[in-house]
């Protein structure tokens, strides 16, 4: 029998609130299924299986409040007799998933904490959609006489209070993850940073090139072909992609880059794109579209939120020049980008006007030194010259 | 189609691509991007929805024309749409 836990969805999560089972005992899962939603603070979160097999048994209840960690359904294995425990050997929860919460001095705090609104009715999915789209908070939905939450009850909320965000998110709880996962890192990561300004001209001028010619709706941002650079540059340098846990470094197989995403009103997640590195740039700005849309109203997935090997933060355009961002724990290095510009730049003993760049690693001095992301620069400034070959 | 329809249709469009700004004030002159923190993805499918919206094929050159209210009114007229 596999035992599924609740999964750590970041460094910052230390409990979860069932909201809804999406299967019943005796359904067929398999890997990557959706087969529960969780609430956190950082919305609700769509709960992915690790494991094929058949849902055996679910121990938590929707509005139960579980510690990451703790088991919450069991799995039977395809050629497992059912009610058969303990047949097989236990499966444990994935290490880099378990081990945030294992190992954070958080974990001390009660977990009665009042931290997460708990829902006590059963709500639709529709409804939760709808209220998802509204931005109303379910918790604040009053269920109908049977005791359930519908789309007519959502519909008869009014608009959410200034402390909501559009997908029923609390500012006050998603300053608290923040607050919680920078604050370990700022404690227990010896950062360091290095910089280059890059002339992206070239990038800028193939991509109006490439624009002109395509449709409204084909058209890419420009921090497309900036992400598939930055992905290249990183799996030529795998020093700066993967986690540090127990005291030592572990190199990740593919480039999942988080992407930090502000939400209206304050407030930002970074959900990861998997294997960026192997993605078209047609293919990318779709997840990028679709990770945008679901960061401002709708759904982030389990493995979206813990499988970040790397961190890249883009204040975008009319912002700053340059940002010195805090690495996510347990990555071990984040990438942050200022606005393009036109600034001077020197050239052939003359000063001309280039559209440049400021890009910064921030890395983890316990895994390796400034000397790696400047490498790491160098490889994207050469990747940046040509756009054409991305 | 009169400069209010225009607006109307323009402020739907927009709230569409971010349902969040339902039942916002929008005022003529200020910027998308100050007045409700868009970003440029909302603003590429805010132009990706008025180019279905009314046909008009949108240029990235004219992108700075669509930042407010007004200005994407008198760019729909300029281009003559009158649906």
């Amino acid at each position: 029998m596999i035992e599924f836990r609740m999964p750590s969805l970041g460094a910052d999560m230390d409990a979860g609130t069932l909201v809804e089972w999406l299967k019943k005992p005796g359904d067929p899962v398999r890997r990557g299924d959706i087969i529960a939603v969780v609430e956190t603070q950082k919305g609700a979160i769509e709960i992915e299986v690790f494991d094929d097999g058949v849902l055996d048994a679910t121990l938590a209840k929707p509005g139960e409040k579980v510690p990451v960690g703790h088991v919450i359904a069991t799995i039977r294995r395809i050629d497992e007799a059912p009610g058969r425990a303990g047949g097989a050997p236990l499966a444990t929860v994935e290490p880099a998933k378990a081990a945030p919460a294992a190992t954070t001095p958080k974990e001390a705090a009660p977990l009665s904490r009042p931290e997460i609104p708990t829902l006590h009715s059963a709500v639709t999915p529709a409804a939760r959609r709808r209220a998802a789209e509204l931005g109303i908070d379910l918790t604040a939905i009053k269920p109908g006489s049977d005791g359930v939450v519908g789309l007519e009850q959502v519909e008869a909320v009014k608009r959410p209070g200034p402390e909501r965000g559009p997908a029923g998110i609390s500012f006050e709880e998603m300053r608290k993850a923040i607050a919680a996962a920078m604050a370990k890192s700022h404690r227990e990561i010896p950062h360091y940073y290095v910089s280059s300004m890059i002339d992206v001209s070239p990038l800028i001028a193939w991509l109006e090139a490439e624009n002109a010619r395509r449709l409204v709706p084909a058209r890419l941002l420009y921090a497309v072909p900036l992400i598939r650079a930055l992905a290249l540059a990183l799996a030529k340098t795998p020093e700066l992609n993967g986690h540090y846990i127990d005291e030592r470094f572990v190199p990740a197989e593919h480039v999942n880059m988080g992407i930090a995403i502000a939400m209206r009103g304050g407030g930002l997640i970074a959900p990861a794109i998997c294997k960026v590195e192997t993605l078209s740039m047609d293919l990318l700005m779709d997840k990028l579209r679709d990770l945008v849309a679901r960061v401002r109203g709708g759904r982030l997935r389990s493995s979206e939120l813990s499988e970040g090997t790397v961190t890249f933060s883009n204040l975008g355009e009319e912002t700053a020049d340059e940002v010195l961002p805090l690495i996510y724990p347990p990555q071990v290095a984040i990438i942050g980008c200022g606005k393009i510009a036109e600034r001077p730049w020197v050239s052939e003993g003359k000063v001309i006007v280039r559209r440049t760049l400021t890009v910064s690693v921030a890395g983890d001095h316990r895994v390796n030194d400034g000397r790696r992301a400047a490498q790491f620069l160098s490889r994207l400034e050469q990747l940046l010259r040509s756009p054409a070959t991305l | 189609m009169t400069d209010a329809e225009l607006a109307e249709l323009v402020k739907s469009t927009l709230i569409k691509v971010a349902p969040d700004l339902e039942g916002e004030v929008f005022a003529a002159d200020k910027v998308f991007r100050e007045q409700f923190e868009v970003d440029s993805m909302d603003l590429l499918n805010f132009f990706i929805a008025l180019h279905q919206a009314t046909g008009i094929d949108i240029p990235e050159r004219d992108y700075g024309k669509l930042e407010t209210l007004s200005g994407c009114v008198a760019y729909l007229k300029a281009k003559g749409y009158e649906q």
